[in-house]
This record gives structure tokens, C-alpha cells and sequence, in this order.
């Protein structure tokens, strides 16, 4: 008998995903379920999905779920730690739900440093709708409502969510991590470990953006995607840990 | 048998807390009770007011047109409120702040230089309560003794306008009597 | 318990602590404000959390989540205040889960004033969000009335997973009164909350707490069963008072909350002239006692329905006598609260076979 060294973590359901080929919404599921896992805390772990591609979320985590309108899953995961705070809540957003209609859920969210963890799905595109510019959306870029690039002197330069949540004075974990290779997948799973365990040490605020990509709407293979999210999105979006209560901030 | 009644002044006047401890007597005394602050159009032209109604029966309205008991701490209110009394009521006159009258011959007209005493007393602020005297020994819609509970509890707490209080609400009871 | 003088808003917050909520989500908005403030103090004292929310959009998302995890959960406001709640609500009750909303009505539309009216009849009852949904909305007329409802309020929602509303005006909220706070047995029969997202432990099924049917069959049959929880309450849960019903009378006044308060004292008035008027006060208005206020009026010769909006109500008034007596109405709005002595007018003029005054016309 061989020893087995990969296999699909519990907390995640055995069902196939609606998710496009190449889309690495079904990577941090996983890394999210293996964390689940790892700390022991599926019995008491309640995920709020968004609105956006990863409206079905609840459909792929074997835990408790909400499904949250569009932008609030801040709000509702802070509803659910004020009312339940033995429980480990966990908000899983996009790029338009977090950084766009949910700006003020997510700022104030942090701003109270609400012990939850939130993980920021940013490909720069709104993906279920078809394409259409986001908050992150890159300079230049094309999508269906930018179709000749996005113009930064008319509706201005991509937000950078950790960047922004940095500057509020409340404690908190921010952190940005990437999709776009093997090494950088495995440091997301650790950046994301570490903000479940500080969620479950009652201490702080704890956000971890996932820089991903949308070969679909950007119309690139998959391959194509990675290598553009090195390219274009790490200079303008900067990894690493911007802010830690432990004061081990590190940034590449 | 039901008491009605305005009492307005300029913010500041405490005619709010004199309406409350009113209605806080009232209570005390097993009646029903009411007090609402000023409401729709009146709110208008700087001036404060309240209603309380204190009832032997179930209130309805805690809206009144035409209260059958008015007192005014200053001027604007004489000019809004005086002309609303009830026939055969009674109209309150603030006099140290107001030297004209209602030309009224169906109402009951009477005066309390509530602010001149209250600076005898030490302290102005304290005109509504010499007002409040004098209202409950005109109207004796409550005993004296129950109005003088209800200022001692509430100024309890705010033992340095403990006394001046209860001297302002008997000298105004003593005044009116 | 002895009674205590109590603001209507501060009896409403009261009445939900001693109802065993201990969550209160919301944002300042005058004329509810005393609400907040009286929870921010009194909540700790009970181990409970209050927390001012970053917008009323937020405040109602934030009632999504702590519903959800099956807690008793609270949160009022005022007009404008509900509007940005229609969110929240519409997914709360899409999602079937239990919350206490209060709306303190001021005028409107847009920011209107900060006055009483009764101009979110038709928001509160027919329409406050999207989709096919209701509340079940109940409108006291007494501070004590407040006080006693919004402890039913919380069983009422427990029972339907539903959000139940308390709908007040400014003056409700503003007025004091006697109110005594009855203690009251543990609300028994309330099903258990098994629905709730409070971790997969062994045993239970895995709860997802979601409005989200993409199958039109299930979002079908999830509006029909909503439909069905909201015929149950018109089968039982209609509440409504009537006052000066037992002998005749020519006029039978229609009206809610502190409309209905102030008509009494027109019928008293009326009364000592020697004539007779009935007042039906519905107390839910969702579900609204059609049947009863239908044979409540056959007994008058016309009926007349007084409102502090230009007419939102008199829908009802309308589907409940199927043309089956002539209708008045009388309304005043935008923070002016008519007169007993206002209506008894109109009552004299519609009785003389006048049309009622138009005095808002200058």
C-alpha cells in the first residue's frame, strides 16, 4: 500500500463545481476546506459566499453557509459573530461585491475589527455578469464596459483593498497573496491558515486578497492567465503580509 | 374629570420637565397620563412646548386644540397659546417675562413673577418650578405634597438644585394659594 | 411591577430586552433615536451586544446574519431608515428567518420631516422589497400597547420565520405614558431553531441560510410556501379593536395607531352631542381584518377612514367593504397630526352630506 498524500479535505463536498476550466476559485476553495480541516473547526465554522462567481459557494464547502446580497457578507458575517461568537465565520468575496458595492461593509468591518476572516477573490473583472469592469479592473484593460481600456483620468487608478484597510488604526491581519504559481499557491495557503488561527485566538480582523485570474472574460488560456497576473497585476498589486498584530509585516 | 394642558416658553425654560413632573404626579396618584412635546406646525417660531392631560378615565387624544388649562413662560407662547385656552379655563401668566395679558373675559387670567422669584431664590432656572407651584395650587390637579415627592426623586441625583427646587415649587404653591 | 412614565420608544426598546433579544443592529435616525441610545446602555447590563452599524443597508444585512445563527435579533428605524433596509428584509424573508423591525414613521417621501405620519402604510404592508414577500406588521396605538406587542412581535416571528414589523408614527415614539411591563411565561410551542447556521456537528443536516433559487420550480415553490405561512397568519393572527361598536351608529371611523387614539376623543365629543360614531382599529395590518371590518360597517350608513397620509390604507378600507357602503376619508400628512376636534368637522360635514374640508388647499 502507497501512502496517500493528497486527497480532498472533508470540509469540502464531493460535487463538481460550475466554476470555468482554468479558474482558481476551486484552488482556494480547497485551501480554505484544508485549513477547515487542519484547525478542527468544521463543527463550528459558518461561511457567508457573495454574490458574483462564487454565488454557490455553500454548495462546495461541507459546513454551515450564507449566501449574502451582494457586497454585505461583512455585515452579515459581523450579524453572525456579534450573535455567535464561539463560531470561527468566514467571508469568501469578489472583486465587485468587496471593493465596489461592499466598500463600506468591508472598511467598517475592519475599521471595528470584527474577529472574522474575509478572503478578497480579485481577477479584475466582474466574471458572473460577463466581463465587466471592476473597482481593480487594470489600467488599460479591456472588458465589456471598458472596450477601449479602462481610462484612469475618467473613473480612476484600480483600488488596492490591502493598501486601503492598512491605514485604519484597529488592529488587524491584512495580507496579499497570488494564484499564479505553485509556490505562491502554497504560501496562500499558509497566509490563509495563519488568519484562521488568529480568527480562532479571538484576536483580530484578519483579510487575505487572493490575486486570481478570469481566463474566460480576459480571453487568455489559462497558462496565459498565471503569467499575466505575474506580469501586469504583482507590480501594481504588491504580495505580502501588509499588516499583522504580531508586527511581522513582510512585503515583496 | 380631565385636565388638559399647554405649558410653553423659550427652550431653556424647562417647560418640558414641568409638564413630566406633571404627568410623573399623576401617575403617582393612580391616574391616567399623557405627555407629548411639540408636534406638526407648532414647532414653528422658537418656542417649546408640552402637553400633558391627566385623566380619572382612559386618555384618547394626546392631542389637544383647546386645553382647558394654559401656561406661558413667555411672550410668542401668550401670543399662540393664550387665544386657545378653553372657555371658563385657566391661563397661566409668566408676568417677570411678560408684561401684557389675553383680553379674555371667558377665561380664569392669572400671573406668577416665576423668574423674580426664582433669582430670589438664587438661581432663575428655577421658574419653572415656582411656575409649577403655582399651577398645582391653582388647578389642584394633584396634591402638593405628591408634585414635592416627584421633585425630590428627581433632583435626588443632583443634590445642588436639590433644595433650591423644592423652595421654588412651595414658594410658587404658597404665591398661588 | 409598578408602572413608570416611559417614552414610547423607550418602551418599545425595553419591551424587546424583557422579550430576551439581546442583539440590536442599527443607525441613528430621528424620531427613533431614544431606541438606540436606551439599548446602548441597557443591552451590556444584560450581556447583550448593541452595535451601531455603518448604514441601515449594513444594520439589516447584520440582522441576516444573527437571525441566521438563530438568535433573537432587533432593530428600528425610520422611514427613509427602511427604505435602505428593503434589502435586508427582502432576503431575510426570503431566507425565512425570523427578525423584529420597527419603523417610527416620519414624513415623507425622500428625507420629508422628522414628524409623525403614516405615510409607509403601503411599504410596510404591500411592498417593502423586491419579490413576493411580506411582513407581518403589527401598529400599536398606546405606549403600553407597544410595550405588550413587541414582545408578541418576537414570538410572532420565531413562530413563521418571518420578519415581523411594529409600525409607529413620531408621536407614538415621542409621547410618554404609563407603562407597566407584565411578566410574562416563557413563549412555549415555539418550534426549535434546527434551521440555523451554527456549525455541521454530527447529527445535524448542514444549514444554508440563502434566498438563491436558480431552479424557477424552487423559487416557485418557495414563494408559494412563503404565501401559505402568510394565510396562516390571516387565519390567525388578525387583531383589531373596536371602540362605541356595541349600540348604533350613522359613521364608522377606519383608522390605525395614533390616528385612532385621537379619533376616540372624537367620538367622545361626539358622544356628548348626542351622536353615535364607531371606531374599528385594525392592530395587524398585515394580515388586515377585512372580514371583520366588512360587518363592523354594515351596521353604518357610511364609513370614514382617517389617516396622517393622503390615503394609503383606504386601499384596504376599500377591498375589505367591496363597495358595499360609501367611503370617506380624511388625511392630513407631512408631520401634521389632525385634531379631535378636526375630525369631529369632517364627521359633521360628511354626516350633512358634505364633502370633507380641503384645508391643506391655501
Amino acid at each position: 500500500m502507497g501512502k496517500v498524500v493528497f486527497k480532498r479535505p472533508k470540509s469540502l463536498a464531493d460535487v463538481p463545481t460550475h466554476y470555468c476550466p482554468g479558474c482558481p476559485h476551486g484552488i482556494v476553495h480547497r485551501i480554505i476546506a484544508q485549513c477547515i480541516d487542519d484547525l478542527g473547526i468544521q463543527q463550528r465554522t459558518v461561511g457567508i459566499a457573495p454574490v458574483g462567481c462564487s454565488v454557490l459557494a455553500y454548495n462546495y464547502f461541507n459546513c454551515d453557509f450564507f449566501e449574502a446580497s451582494h457586497g454585505r457578507a461583512p455585515a452579515v458575517a459581523t450579524g453572525a459573530k456579534r450573535a455567535r461568537p464561539d463560531l470561527i465565520i468566514f467571508a469568501y468575496q469578489g472583486d465587485g461585491d468587496l471593493a465596489s458595492i461592499g466598500t463600506a461593509e468591508i472598511v467598517h468591518a475592519c475599521n471595528r475589527g470584527e474577529k472574522i476572516t474575509v478572503i478578497f477573490i480579485n481577477n479584475t473583472v466582474y466574471g458572473m455578469t460577463g466581463g465587466q469592469m471592476a473597482p481593480t479592473t487594470m489600467p488599460g484593460q479591456v472588458t465589456t464596459t471598458t472596450p477601449y481600456g479602462r481610462d484612469v483620468n475618467s473613473i480612476g487608478w484600480p483600488i488596492r483593498v490591502c493598501e486601503l484597510l492598512s491605514s485604519l488604526k484597529t488592529e488587524a491581519f491584512i495580507a496579499r497573496v497570488s494564484m499564479h504559481s505553485a509556490r505562491e499557491i502554497v504560501n496562500a495557503e499558509k497566509v490563509i491558515k495563519k488568519a484562521f488561527e488568529l480568527q480562532i485566538a479571538n484576536r483580530c480582523f484578519t483579510f487575505v486578497e487572493v490575486l486570481s485570474s478570469c481566463s474566460t472574460n480576459w480571453g487568455m488560456t489559462p497558462v496565459e492567465a498565471q503569467k499575466w497576473i505575474e506580469k501586469e497585476m504583482v507590480p501594481y498589486y504588491p504580495l505580502g503580509v501588509f499588516k499583522s498584530p504580531n508586527g511581522d509585516e513582510s512585503k515583496n | 374629570m380631565t385636565t388638559e394642558l399647554i405649558v410653553a416658553g423659550f427652550g431653556g425654560q424647562g417647560v418640558l420637565l414641568f409638564g413630566k413632573f406633571l404627568a410623573l404626579s399623576g401617575l403617582k396618584e393612580g391616574k391616567e397620563v399623557v405627555w407629548i412635546p411639540s408636534y406638526g406646525p407648532e414647532m414653528r417660531g422658537g418656542t417649546c412646548n408640552c402637553t400633558v392631560v391627566v385623566s380619572e378615565d382612559p386618555i384618547g387624544s394626546p392631542i389637544i386644540d383647546s386645553p382647558n388649562t394654559v401656561v406661558v413662560m413667555n411672550k410668542p407662547s401668550l401670543a399662540k397659546f393664550g387665544p386657545r385656552v378653553s372657555p371658563d379655563g385657566l391661563l397661566l401668566i409668566n408676568s417677570s417675562l411678560i408684561d401684557t395679558t389675553s383680553d379674555r373675559t371667558d377665561i380664569r387670567i392669572e400671573t406668577v413673577p416665576a423668574n423674580d422669584i426664582a433669582l430670589e431664590l438664587g438661581n432663575g432656572k428655577a421658574a419653572n418650578m415656582v411656575a409649577l407651584g403655582a399651577y398645582v395650587a391653582l388647578t389642584k390637579v394633584v396634591k402638593f405634597d405628591t408634585i414635592l415627592d416627584v421633585v425630590k426623586e428627581n433632583f435626588a441625583k443632583k443634590k445642588e438644585f436639590l433644595d433650591l427646587n423644592i423652595r421654588a415649587v412651595k414658594k410658587g404653591y404658597e404665591l398661588a394659594s | 411591577m409598578a408602572k413608570v412614565l416611559m417614552k414610547g420608544n423607550e418602551a418599545l426598546a425595553e419591551g424587546a430586552i424583557r422579550a430576551g433579544c439581546k442583539l440590536f443592529f442599527g443607525y441613528p435616525i430621528t424620531p427613533q433615536s431614544e431606541i438606540p441610545e436606551y439599548l446602548s446602555r441597557r443591552l451590556p447590563e444584560v450581556g447583550g451586544c448593541y452595535l451601531q452599524a455603518e448604514s441601515e443597508v449594513a444594520a439589516s444585512n447584520m440582522l441576516y446574519g444573527a437571525a441566521g445563527v438563530g438568535e433573537r435579533v432587533f432593530t428600528s428605524s425610520s422611514s427613509p431608515g427602511i427604505s435602505l433596509m428593503a434589502e435586508g428584509l427582502s432576503y431575510i424573508a426570503g431566507a425565512q428567518l425570523p427578525v423584529v423591525v420597527l419603523n417610527m414613521v416620519r414624513g415623507g417621501p425622500g428625507l420629508g420631516g422628522i414628524l409623525p405620519a403614516q405615510s409607509d402604510y403601503l411599504q410596510a404592508t404591500k411592498g417593502l422589497g423586491h419579490g413576493d414577500f411580506r411582513l407581518l406588521v403589527l401598529a400599536p396605538s398606546t405606549v403600553q400597547e407597544a410595550a405588550d406587542l413587541i414582545v408578541d412581535a418576537f414570538d410572532l416571528a420565531d413562530k413563521y420565520r418571518n420578519p415581523v414589523m411594529i409600525l409607529g408614527d413620531g408621536m407614538l415614539g415621542q409621547m410618554m405614558e404609563p407603562v407597566e411591563f407584565k411578566d410574562r411565561p416563557k413563549s412555549k410551542d415555539l418550534p426549535p431553531k434546527t434551521w440555523a447556521a451554527t456549525g455541521l456537528v454530527p447529527g445535524k443536516k448542514k444549514s444554508i441560510i440563502n434566498s438563491l433559487y436558480l431552479d424557477p420550480l424552487e423559487l416557485e415553490a418557495n414563494s408559494w410556501e412563503l404565501k401559505a405561512k402568510y394565510d396562516a397568519m390571516a387565519r390567525d393572527e388578525l387583531r383589531w379593536e373596536q371602540f362605541n361598536c356595541e349600540g348604533e351608529y350613522d359613521v364608522l371611523i377606519v383608522a390605525y395607531g395614533s390616528m385612532a387614539r385621537i379619533c376616540k376623543t372624537t367620538i367622545e365629543l361626539l358622544k356628548k352631542r348626542g351622536v353615535s360614531v364607531g371606531l374599528f382599529r385594525p392592530i395587524t395590518v398585515f394580515p388586515y381584518p377585512y372580514k371583520q371590518l366588512s360587518d363592523a360597517a354594515q351596521k353604518a350608513k357610511m364609513v370614514f377612514c382617517v389617516e396622517m397620509s393622503t390615503g394609503q390604507m383606504l386601499d384596504d378600507v376599500k377591498i375589505a367593504l367591496e363597495g358595499s357602503r360609501p367611503i370617506h376619508f380624511y388625511g392630513r400628512t407631512g408631520g401634521i397630526v389632525p385634531s379631535p376636534e378636526e375630525v369631529l368637522r369632517q364627521v359633521e360635514r360628511i354626516r350633512n352630506g358634505e364633502e370633507v374640508d380641503k384645508v391643506w388647499e391655501r
